[in-house]
């Protein structure tokens, strides 16, 4: 069925009774050409791309509960371009264009939101970076507006400019940055790729990988074998994990990040707000929650949820930035498993066994890189060569020393 | 999240600073082949369920400790002195 506005009055008259399931619920069959790991945004994009650019549907992908339920259904939804080192600079930049796009080629409304961002700065020397960074996106093609103090005034006025410590002088606006639904995002190309002839194969956990003379040849997984001529492991914070299946070991630890949304309220923010000194940043989804958060944890984590430190410490972000936050009731938070690699970049690549990608390493950002990825990984696998907005992902890149590192905080997994 | 600190005693955990996998114990020797490096500085096992890590006791005695920690359900099972 394709969604348009005749079938929402036609299924509005007949008492919405017709709307079917998005996609099928197959068997898995014993061999398929490729075998995709993962049904998080970037494997479900991934199998997408695979089979609209590169006509190639004889394609399973596996997930161990249940579509969309990993960080894709996890996240804060902020869509940007705004990175400045070659690598990151290009491949986001693409990504954003294939946002821009998304919903007219999966016929389907992710709510992606323009809404801009604003990346507030207190200091001469933050200036400065900032307005380092908006010409580097503004020349990569993309959009970026030095904001001085009275423009934010005007803009934000429920912020507390005249903070003693942290004074709002100004901000960088990205104005095609901003929100998206993350589950529809999932649920869109999850829909694309089983229309397309993919096999979305759900409670399916992935338990071995079959190599056979350094090349793979299938996977065991809790519904039985399965014969692939390619596996792609698309897994985010369970990576090390399915790595270590195929006897790799990866630069990855990791972490959890947490978010925090509070009851509905009025409309309030129609924009992102970030405060880099505070480690906070804030927006209002459509249901009205201002979603927020801050920094990671900072310890290895894979329980899905945080501690208390954390919370109060962006709680209080929150108060210093904005202290009429302190009127709204928080309605829930949570933790999502955060792939940590020591420069903060990630990974799409090949590994040494033939026929085996990787992709992974997107820290606590990659819900903005869910399109880029998907269409970078399906390239990589199609073709087994590098698209070239991704081609610096790579995996021997640290050996190198051809490290990414866009914060340049180090080979610390958790300072990125 | 609290840890016993061997010097200090049981304080809560934010008065201690993560720095990651014991792997940083394990430093190689200046003249140790560009693999050990590599693998010293970003491989890591990166287990869900037992690890040792390394903390510093940075708002206390400032001693590093080896932390024996499940990552899956943040249950401590010990504080250990860094060699
Ligand atoms: C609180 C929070 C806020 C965030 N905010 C933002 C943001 O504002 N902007 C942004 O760009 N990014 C953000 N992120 C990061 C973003 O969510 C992730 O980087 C991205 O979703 C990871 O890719 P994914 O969607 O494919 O991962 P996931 O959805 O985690 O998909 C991986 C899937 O693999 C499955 N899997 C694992 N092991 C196996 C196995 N053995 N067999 C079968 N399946 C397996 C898992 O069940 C999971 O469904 C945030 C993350 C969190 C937690
Ligand atoms: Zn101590």
């Amino acid at each position: 069925m394709r969604f348009n506005i005749l079938e929402i009055v036609r299924q509005g008259l007949s008492g919405n009774s017709g709307w079917g399931p998005h996609w099928r619920s197959p068997d898995p069959k014993p061999e398929y050409d490729v075998v995709i790991v993962g049904g998080g945004g970037h494997g479900l994009a991934t199998a997408f791309y695979l089979a609209k650019e590169h006509g190639i549907t004889n394609v399973a992908l596996l997930e161990k509960g249940y579509l969309g339920g990993g960080n894709v259904g996890r996240n804060t939804t902020i869509v940007r371009a705004n990175y400045m080192l070659p690598g990151n600079s290009e491949f986001y930049s693409h990504s954003l264009k294939l946002w821009e796009g998304m919903e007219q080629e999966l016929n389907y409304n992710a709510m992606m939101s323009q809404r801009g961002i604003y990346n507030l700065f207190h200091s001469d020397g933050q200036r400065d970076a900032y307005a380092r960074r908006g010409n580097q996106m503004i020349s990569q093609g993309d959009d970026a507006e030095l904001l001085d103090r009275a423009a934010v005034r005007r803009r934000l006025p429920f912020l507390d400019h005249d903070n003693a410590r942290f004074p709002v002088i100004g901000a960088l606006y990205h104005g095609r940055g901003g929100t998206a639904r993350h589950d529809a995002v999932a649920w869109g190309y999850a829909r694309g790729a089983d229309r397309r002839g993919v096999d979305l194969i759900q409670n399916c956990e992935v338990i071995g990988i079959d190599i056979e003379g350094g090349r793979v040849r299938g996977v065991q997984t809790t519904r039985g074998a399965i014969r692939a001529k390619k596996v792609a492991l698309v897994t985010a914070g369970r990576s090390s994990q399915t790595a270590a299946m195929a006897g790799l070991r990866l630069p990855i630890e990791s972490h959890v990040l947490q978010a925090f949304v509070s009851e509905g309220l009025k409309p309030l923010i129609d924009c992102v707000v970030t405060f880099g000194m505070g480690h906070f940043y804030i927006s209002q989804s459509d249901k009205g929650g201002l979603v927020f958060g801050g920094d990671l944890d900072f310890y290895a984590s894979y329980a899905a949820r945080g501690n208390l430190p954390m919370a109060e410490h962006v709680m209080e972000a929150g108060m210093a930035l904005m202290p009429m936050i302190g009127q709204a009731r928080v309605l829930r938070s949570w933790g999502g498993i955060m792939d940590m690699t020591p420069d903060g970049s990630p990974i799409i690549d090949k590994t040494d066994i033939r026929g085996l990608y990787l992709d992974c390493g997107w820290c606590y950002g990659g819900f903005k890189a869910v399109p880029g990825s998907g269409f970078s990984l399906a390239h990589l696998v199609a073709t087994d060569r590098h698209h070239a907005p991704a081609a610096r992902f790579r995996l021997d890149r640290f050996a190198r020393g051809a490290v990414i590192d866009e914060e340049a905080t180090g080979s610390q997994h958790n300072l990125h | 999240m609290r840890l016993t600190c061997p010097l200090c005693g049981d304080r809560d955990r934010r008065e201690f600073y993560y720095l990651g996998h014991e792997t940083w114990l394990d430093r190689p020797a200046a003249d140790a082949p560009p693999e050990a490096w590599d693998a010293y500085l970003h491989l890591r096992d990166n287990p869900c369920g037992p690890t040792r890590d390394l903390w510093q006791h940075e708002a206390g005695c400032g001693a590093w400790l080896v932390v024996s920690r499940d990552t899956a359900t943040h249950e401590i099972a010990s504080v250990e002195l860094a060699r």
